[in-house]
């Protein structure tokens, strides 16, 4: 069983391959110089460069956050290559046909391949490699509805009033240190906008991929939900293999207007490091939705088996009375990996609900940390927050870690949470293995069990690749 | 974790001063480890400052009154004198129990019962210990409370200068209960004490230690207490804390235990006054086995704050951790818990389990809650669980069906939620007083009144 573990445990990231694609990169560091050479790059209105010169000049005065349970060594922030594009052809590409063919063979391989997906599955796909969207599908049959779904960049030429509207509205550019830098530097992103009333026909979906080394990618989202619409997002990420740190700090900002409900699902498998922790990627990322209306909704939920370092905690504000905010999480921490994951649902409408499913799963060295913060702010009347947390250690050298916070400052508010740490049990381990079950599969069978609560919320494709995904990572990591 | 300090000496100087004085006496009247120990807690006092909220444990707790308001050691003017007589209400209907006394610090002899020291067996104050190079005394005092980090208990270890020092011998079982009574007198001024307590629990010995913190009049005062228990192989100790202090008071107490092989504790930690109360209380399962229970219940109302720290360490092999902290919270009152379990990496075998629940009885009222699990190891059974809510309206519901008033159903149910610690209390006489004490906090005893309807 050790043996079987061990073959398991030492199977190679199976998408750490680089894609040969000359890029279009800024020199090595930041200054203000960079982020006029980045704004003008994108040809961007003078909006979008004041609120980048006004981040930059707030980040130089601000310090890294120490209070993390994550350790990593300092970061040389003037190392980091802040905008590099892949190189195409002068125009954008029309259709698919026209993106390089080796960007759409490193899809494939991702298992995503752009034209069979807009065939088969029905998703469209705004594919961010490095920091550019390279293609955008399906966009006219969502136009036809009033969608707008496309790149960061596309949105700031042609809706610069929306992006001017809402950007910055829930993650202000003076909120923490890597979002600031976020503000100062981003490259591109995703941008969506439901027109009212409508409901997004098809989940949407953004598979970010850093490629160029030493690169940093900042991308920033923004997704508005206008009253009483309803769309379902989903992020992938997956990085190449390489033996430095890559440092990925982007930005989430959801919306959600009146009776307007956002689902956002991220399956997130970046590099991880090797198994004696070298390299990797760090993520630090800030994600928040704000449930500006009332009824609004907005739906979290993360995998998270890549990257050296996780460390985000996507918020919901519930500020419209009667609104929902939801959290459910997986994450998996294995070799070296550090992860300090969770969420805050701060509840300020009344009769806000909001509900956290978290599952930490540690193998090996790893260390995983749930951090959530459940506030009920004084006027949130009949406030009420479920919370479990639940950790599985494998293994005697990793750690698990539990640190929720709970301030409650009306009294009609309800507030439970409950956390739990084991590992998995001799019992049910004998159970299965009685009934000619192997010790890999038993052990497969028990993590998805564990998982289940969180994976059920996860659209279809993305459960089957979450529960493979996972497998990879984790079988017979008991030995 | 980082540990921020106070920027500047707010509030130092006083004490500085206190220990500066008192310096020269000392050096002439205690042994030369003792001094040194003072003059370290001194440095490091200094050193760290009063806590701010930079501190993450202190994150809800602002201690700025304490720091900002200028202690006396010594009353300014003469106290009246106290009876025995006033001091019967806290003595649990058993003035036979052996007793230590302090008022504002201060050991009474004259109130106190027979102290003890025969067979080893002691039972005293600390004073009297001081000075008296017990190589006992001296290989356990400040050993187990650490003021690395503490500038509460640093400053405490600076300026102790009574409190009680229980010594059970090994294989002695204590059947009566020792009642420790902090007592606090002020009339005009502000006055601090600095009690100190040493319980060493030998091999196989049994002991049940009550420390009560009352105040005879409402003044202001400043308790900065601490407590030391060290609990031997095998050997069992109950420790209860009942903190009544006046509504103006200032209450900070620290309490670290030790346990060996196979060694059991009990802790209670009863909170039903102060305006800013602090415990932190910290146990070590130490060694292979060794098993603790900590129960706390706080009712905090008025403008009252009342903050429970704990923290369980686990670094040895098959160490059981219980832990349940129930609070009422009525008026302006707030409440804040913080309860850190932490496994270390060959703590194979670890159960744990912490439980805080909180009630709201008032708008207003308002809780702030942090159970934290660290665990660096794979073979345990750990959970943690907390709650903020209020009265059940069905509950209340229900009892109002059967023709009970709606505030007296309010009392009883809120009465049935903290029962559930009381409960667990295993000396009758502290369990009937805390039963009275909690019912007539929850004003007029609806239970009683409820009770006797039943009768008739």
């Amino acid at each position: 069983m050790v043996n079987q573990a061990k073959a398991l445990i030492d199977r190679e990231y199976k998408w750490g391959f680089v894609t040969n694609v000359e890029a279009d990169a800024a020199p090595k560091g930041l200054s203000e110089e960079i982020i006029r050479f980045i704004s003008k790059k994108k040809n961007e209105p003078a909006f979008m460069l004041e609120w980048r010169l006004n981040a930059y000049r707030r980040w130089i005065k601000m310090e890294p956050p120490t209070w993390q349970h994550v350790y990593y060594p300092p970061i040389d922030y003037q190392g980091i290559i802040y905008y590099s594009a892949p190189k195409l052809k002068k125009d954008r590409p029309k259709s698919l046909g026209e993106v390089d063919q080796e960007i759409l063979e490193t899809y494939e391989k991702l298992g995503i391949p752009l034209e069979e997906q807009k065939r088969l599955v029905g998703v469209a796909v705004d594919a961010v490699f490095d920091s550019v969207s390279v293609a955008t599908t399906f966009k006219e049959k969502l136009a036809e509805r009033g969608i707008i779904f496309c790149s960061f960049s596309e949105a700031v030429q042609n809706h610069p009033d929306l992006v001017q509207k809402y950007l910055g509205s829930v993650v202000p550019y003076a909120d923490n240190f890597y979002a600031t830098l976020n503000s100062a530097v981003f490259s591109d992103g995703s941008f969506c906008y439901i027109p009212k009333g409508v409901r997004c026909p098809m989940e949407l979906s953004t598979y970010f991929r850093i490629n160029a080394a030493d690169t940093g990618q900042f991308e920033r989202t923004l997704i508005v939900a206008e009253e009483g619409s309803y769309v379902s997002y989903l992020e992938g990420c997956t990085a190449p293999i390489r033996d430095v740190n890559q440092l990925h700090a982007a930005v989430v900002e959801l919306v959600a207007l009146e009776g307007a409900t956002i689902k956002y699902s991220t399956v997130q498998n970046w590099y991880p490091g090797d198994k004696n922790g070298k390299g990797g990627i760090y993520n630090f990322v800030t994600k928040r939705g704000k449930c500006a209306g009332a009824n609004s909704k907005i739906s979290w939920t993360q995998v998270e088996t890549g990257s050296a370092i996780t460390w985000k905690y996507p918020s919901v504000i519930l500020q419209g009375d009667h609104s929902i905010g939801e959290f459910y999480s997986v994450a998996l921490t294995n070799n070296h990996q550090q992860a300090d994951t969770g969420t805050k649902m701060i509840h300020i409408g009344k009769n806000t609900r909001s509900t956290i499913i978290s599952k930490g799963i540690a193998a090996r060295f790893g260390s995983n940390t749930y951090r959530g913060l459940v506030k009920v702010m004084p006027k949130a009347e009949n406030a009420r927050n479920y919370t479990q947390c639940d950790s599985l250690l494998m293994g005697d050298k990793c750690a698990a870690n539990t640190f929720p916070y709970i301030e409650v400052l009306n009294r009609s508010a309800k507030v439970e949470h409950e956390a739990s740490t084991s590992k998995i049990s001799e019992d049910q381990l004998f159970y299965l293995r009685q009934r000619g079950i192997s010790p890999e599969n038993a052990v497969s069978i028990i993590i998805n069990g564990f998982c289940k609560e969180v994976f059920k919320n996860l659209p279809m494709e993305f459960a089957v690749e979450a529960s493979k995904l996972l497998g990879v990572s984790l079988e017979g990591a008991v030995g | 974790m980082v540990h921020a300090r106070v920027p500047g000496t707010k509030g130092l100087e006083n004490y500085l001063a206190i220990f500066g004085s008192r310096e020269k006496k000392l050096l002439q009247a205690e042994p030369s480890w003792l001094t040194h120990l003072r003059k370290t807690a001194i440095e490091r006092f200094s050193n760290l400052g009063f806590p701010t909220a930079q501190n993450e444990y202190w994150k809800y707790t602002n201690v700025a009154p304490i720091a900002e308001t200028r202690f006396d050691f010594v009353p300014n003017q003469t106290l009246p004198e106290i009876s025995i007589q006033q001091l019967e209400t806290f003595m649990f209907g058993h003035p036979e129990w052996p007793r230590l006394v302090f008022v504002n610090g201060k050991y009474l002899e004259s109130l106190s019962s027979q102290t003890s020291q025969t067979d080893h067996l002691r039972i005293s104050n600390l004073r009297s210990v001081l000075g008296s190079g017990s190589k006992v005394f001296e290989s356990y005092l400040a050993r187990i409370a650490s003021f690395e980090e503490n500038s509460f208990a640093a400053l405490n270890t600076a300026l102790m200068d009574d409190g009680a020092f229980i010594y059970i011998p090994e294989g002695k079982v204590l059947d009566k209960p020792i009642h420790l009574m902090f007592v606090s007198l002020t009339q005009n001024g502000a006055l601090t004490s600095q009690p100190r307590t040493l319980i060493v629990a030998g091999k196989n010995s049994k002991v049940r230690v009550i420390e009560s913190y009352a105040s005879l009049c409402g003044g202001s005062y400043f308790t900065n207490a601490v407590t030391e228990v060290f609990v031997g192989e095998n050997a069992s100790v109950e420790h209860y804390k009942l903190q009544r202090e006046s509504e103006r008071a200032f209450h900070i107490g620290t309490t670290e235990a030790y346990q060996s092989t196979g060694s059991k504790l009990a802790s209670f930690s009863i909170d039903l006054g102060g305006k800013l109360v602090r415990n932190n209380l910290t146990v070590g399962l130490h060694e292979e086995g060794s098993e603790c229970e900590l129960n706390g219940l706080y009712y905090v109302s008025g403008e009252e704050h009342v903050d429970n720290t704990t923290f369980i360490d686990h670094p040895k092999p098959c160490g059981v951790s219980r832990q349940l902290y129930k609070g009422l919270i009525s008026g302006k009152g707030r409440a804040v818990f913080f309860g850190k379990v932490y496994v270390h990496k060959n703590a194979h075998h670890t159960d744990a389990a912490q439980t805080n629940k909180n009630l709201l009885l008032s708008e207003g009222a308002t809780v702030d809650t942090r159970p934290q699990l660290e665990i660096l190891n794979d073979d345990v059974k750990c959970t943690h669980g907390a709650a903020v809510g209020q009265l059940d309206e069905e509950m209340i519901f229900y009892l109002k069906t059967r023709g009970i008033g709606d505030r007296e159903a309010e009392r009883l149910l809120s009465y049935g939620f903290a029962r559930e610690v009381i409960e667990r209390v295993r000396i009758e006489a502290v369990r009937t007083e805390l039963d009275r004490l909690l019912l007539a906090r929850l004003q007029d005893c609806a239970y009683f009144a409820w009770r006797d309807r039943m009768k008739k």
